[in-house]
């Protein structure tokens, strides 16, 4: 166990080198010449110099690259263009955390209704709670997670009144997003757990677990559910991944200060140290969560030791 | 039951080989035409499919003409779904918005889904190095986490509703070449490809002749659950001002403009935002019933 | 040899399962009786689709509601009639009085547990005994079933075991509670050649030791030869045979019976020539024959074969089968119908 959580630790190398290799490479990819972009339209061919000479683009490729993630490495990842901090003083001040928390959240939100939903779909299949939760989770998964946020702005803060429109800081701030954040989540989480209890209900060792003299509940809950949730585990940290990603929608509607913002932000400024580094920091979370995940999916299934 | 007499081992006996293809093709349809979810999810794109084409003869305004004296109206007998701030009808703007919408998904699925079958088979087929390099790329490409990915290279390209089919196209690379990769695996170790070998078949041919009608089942119905996915993800692009630019009607930017009327005149959000739910459901609905038909395990 | 009812442990009565489905309704079981003696062991032989699986399901009630259903008869057990139980007396019996093993030792033990947690499991149900007691016997019955180092095999997960090994658990587990009558489908089908003479050598050796009377599913007559005192010979949900495992083997008479005793490669015998095989096949259940099931394969299948289905009658040996062929009216019918040349 103790050199399997080495080894895939170990695997993570490639793919951040994969990843800090594509986001160095993205400023380079720009069509046209980034320096001036980025100096803006009413610089002057010195400021653009300058911007260039301040960014190193003057030197070799590779040697640009070595920087970029030596750098990276002691936690420097430029200056904001815009703002003139250091990027990663930006994120981490406080952005990162907000997007940390309300994906946290929104993956709690997700994961509690998903699991609840499809056990209790699995447990009634074909009755009417089944068909109507898994015709919710169906519009749940195909609704567009900004429309479904307006929306609920609408009802419950502009309506209703019960709920603060926009902002962070208190837990009347986080409900709205989390909901809009967790939605899509939960519609997956709800259908996946279904099919897959579903079919582990249909084994043989359930089938045991009855012969036994076992009764329904504890079949259903020790016996199936157990089993039923070593794939949802791996679909766990998929979605979290996602919500980080549609963070950057939801932070858009509910003007919650988080790193998503700070993406569309400056990406509509051309200030593009700061969007490496964002997009940077979210990838890296995503792979250090799967990379978790995958280990808690090793020792919740022990059968995948053998091979 | 015949009553001739018939050597058979008193096994049960199994399906004639020449006859398998036709009856599974008879089963599919059999099952996706007893579907009522899949057939309600074809309508639904049928349905959107010619409203897209026809939407100049149907749409009843112009959608990009200004009235603004008439802006943010209600619905009513002459503008069924209301006004937008600018004046402009719903209705029209949402029937052009919906030729965006399909195009950009679906053909950015088609993109995402060539270049992604195209790796799939050479990793799966060749192995070794070339799946090693392929596969850590799929896995650099997953690591950008949702929209993350395309905005990144909306950033790097720019915002257009070309860029848009690009990022989004990009997100289903590696989404399908993993899965292509996996069902090759599969396909090349059935016994029959390797006696295709002996014989001395070309590697192309193998792959176009054999391998490829055998692992189309996962890849049509990966390609409809995506094209579901890659709608919204479109839209969402362009909601967040990363996409296809106002004034062209499309949903995402009818969402965004609306947004800031939603106290006064909810109606410029609620119309574009169910169309975009009614599509994608549409698709997942259809994408759904093809996997229950064309999966052998699901006998019921 | 007369026997009262109380020497009986379980008298199956004209049960009738069936399978509801899109297509129909399979009769899966069709009219079985059948019965086991204190102490015996009855064999149920058949091909796959006989229906002998689904008796032994239907006498636990282990069906996979609501599509397959028991829709007549009666399952005595010690004179009470278990299709008449509640869900919850049910429970009571599964496990305690009437075990089970299944045919696939792969698949049929939770990967997800401890085998020692899975012995104890039925333990602590139906004896009421703590956690650390269930768990002091689970290990005993792994040394009952003949498992080496049984507190460490206890603790270990099924993944970690051998077919034979789990299929010991499997027993381990049916035999926990002291039942008095144990079920085995298949037990050894799943299993390498010279594992299964283990595996039906402990079940005889621990039915003796426990007095467990036997039920034993299988297509298998050697295994049959092996462990049987009476076997019911199945076919397409009905029983056509029923007899002393003796009988059987030295005087059978229902042409299915011999058909699958025909297909027996016999190494005794010095002979190049054909294994017999019974021509065709099962038939479709969902357009079962009128009459005799068996009439469409049978090589002596008249007229009378064909419409009218046979009783189940006792013959001069107290053997009973359901064929024509024993009945008076056999004389009076012309030719054969089936000519298999």
């Amino acid at each position: 166990m103790f050199l399997y959580i080495v080894r895939r630790i170990f695997q993570t190398i490639p793919v951040m080198i994969g990843v800090t290799l594509a986001v160095f490479l993205m400023m380079h990819l720009i069509p046209g010449d980034a320096a001036k972009i980025m100096a803006g339209e009413n610089a002057n061919p010195e400021q653009v110099e300058q911007m260039r000479e301040n960014l190193g683009l003057n030197d070799p490729l590779y040697e640009q690259y070595f920087r970029f993630i030596g750098n990276a490495a002691t936690g420097d990842l430029g200056n904001s263009i815009r703002t003139s901090r250091p990027v990663t003083q930006e994120i981490f001040d406080s952005r990162f955390w907000i997007t940390v928390q309300l994906a946290i959240i929104g993956t709690a939100l997700a994961v509690l209704f998903g699991l609840i939903a499809g056990i209790i779909s699995a447990t009634r299949k074909y009755s009417f709670a089944d068909v109507s939760l898994m015709v919710i989770a169906l519009f749940g998964l195909s609704m567009p997670n900004f429309w479904l946020g307006i929306m609920l702005i609408y009802l419950f803060s502009v309506n209703l009144g019960w709920l603060p429109v926009a902002g962070w800081g208190t837990w009347e701030h986080m409900i709205l997003p989390a909901i809009t954040l967790g939605t899509a989540g939960a519609a997956i989480i709800a259908r996946m757990t279904r099919s897959s209890m579903l079919e582990v209900l249909d084994q043989d060792y359930i089938r045991t677990a009855y012969a036994k003299g076992v009764g329904d509940k504890l079949v259903i809950y020790k016996h199936g559910l157990r089993n039923a949730l070593i794939p949802v585990v791996t679909v766990v940290g998929l979605q979290f991944g996602s919500l980080l990603g549609g963070a950057v929608v939801t932070e858009t509607v509910f003007a919650v200060n988080g790193l998503g913002r700070l993406i569309i932000d400056s990406i509509r400024a051309h200030d593009f140290p700061m969007v490496q580094g964002t997009i940077l920091v979210c990838a890296v979370l995503f792979v250090v969560v799967n990379t978790i995940v995958d280990i808690s999916y090793r020792l919740l299934n022990k059968r995948v030791d053998l091979n | 039951m015949d009553h001739q007499p018939q050597i058979e081992t008193m096994a049960v006996n199994p399906a004639r080989p020449e006859n398998s293809r036709a009856l599974r093709w008879k089963s599919f349809y059999k099952k996706l035409a007893k579907n009522k979810a899949a057939l309600a999810g074809a309508f639904i794109i049928l349905v959107f499919a010619l409203l897209a084409i026809f939407a100049p003869l149907i749409a009843p305004h112009n959608p990009s003409t200004f009235d603004l004296p008439n802006k943010l109206q209600p619905p009513s007998s002459d503008n069924w779904l209301g006004t937008d701030d600018k004046g402009r009808d719903i209705l029209s703007r949402i029937l052009y918005g919906s030729r965006i919408s399909l195009v950009v998904g679906i053909l950015s699925t088609i993109l995402g889904a060539l270049v992604g079958i195209i790796l799939g088979i050479v990793s799966g087929y060749y192995g070794k190095w070339v799946d090693t390099l392929i596969m850590r790329i799929c896995d650099v490409l997953l690591a950008f986490p949702g929209i993350l990915l395309a905005l990144a290279i909306v950033s790097v390209l720019g915002a257009s509703t070309t860029n848009v089919i690009i990022a989004v196209a990009f997100y289903a690379i590696p989404t399908f070449a993993r899965i292509v990769r996996g069902s090759t695996l599969t396909v090349k170790k059935l016994e029959y490809i390797d006696a295709i070998k002996a014989m001395g078949a070309r590697d192309t041919r193998i792959i176009f002749r054999h391998i490829l009608p055998n692992i189309m089942s996962p890849i049509i119905v990966q390609s409809t659950l995506y094209i579901a996915s890659a709608i919204i993800t479109a839209s969402a692009l362009s909601f967040l001002g990363m996409g296809t630019k106002p004034p062209t009607p499309e949903w995402g930017t009818m969402l965004a403009q609306g947004r800031s009327y939603v106290a006064q005149a909810p109606h410029l959000t609620i119309f574009p935002g169910l169309v975009i739910l009614l599509v994608v459901v549409g698709f997942n609905l259809f994408g759904d019933g093809l996997r229950d038909a064309l999966d052998p395990r699901s006998k019921k | 040899m007369n026997l009262t009812k109380e020497d009986k442990i379980l008298e199956v009565k004209n049960l009738c399962t069936s399978f509801f489905t899109d297509e129909g309704e399979v009769k899966a079981v069709d009219g079985v009786d059948l019965s086991i003696e204190k102490g015996k062991t009855l064999g149920i032989v058949g091909e796959s689709g006989s229906g002998k699986s689904i008796t032994s399901l239907s006498i636990l009630r282990l069906l996979q509601e609501p599509a397959g259903r028991i829709k007549e008869g009666e399952v005595i057990f010690k004179g009470e009639d278990l299709v008449k139980k509640t869900k919850k007396q049910m429970r009571e019996i599964r496990g305690n009085n009437i075990s089970m093993i299944f045919q696939e030792p792969m698949t049929s033990l939770n990967p997800t547990l401890t085998c020692g947690e899975q012995i104890a499991e039925s333990i602590r149900i139906h004896q009421k005994l703590n956690k650390k007691k269930a768990w002091a016997k689970a290990v005993d019955m792994l040394k009952l079933v003949g498992i080496p180092s049984p507190e460490k095999r206890a603790k270990q997960y099924p993944f970690e075991l051998s077919g034979g090994m789990r299929q010991r658990v499997m027993i381990a587990i049916s035999l926990a509670c002291n039942p008095e009558l144990l079920i085995a489908d298949e037990p050894t089908t799943a299993l390498d050649v010279t594992i299964q003479a283990q595996i039906l050598e402990l079940i005889k050796n621990l039915q003796k030791e426990l007095g467990t009377s036997l039920m034993i599913i299988t297509h298998d007559l050697g295994v049959v030869a092996e462990m049987c005192d009476k076997v019911a010979v199945m076919y397409c949900g009905k029983v056509v045979e029923y007899a002393d495992v003796k009988t059987i083997f030295t005087n059978p008479k229902h042409p299915y019976t011999i058909g699958l005793l025909n297909s027996v490669p016999k190494h005794d015998e010095d002979v190049e020539g054909d294994l017999s095989i019974i021509p065709g096949s099962v038939p479709n259940p969902f357009h079962l024959p009128e009459g005799c099931r068996f009439a469409p394969r049978c090589p002596h299948a008249k007229e009378i074969c064909l419409t009218k289905l046979p009783h189940l009658e006792e013959t001069f040996d107290g053997d009973k089968v359901r064929c024509w062929i024993h009945s008076e009216e056999w004389e009076k019918q012309g030719k054969a119908v089936n000519a298999h040349e």
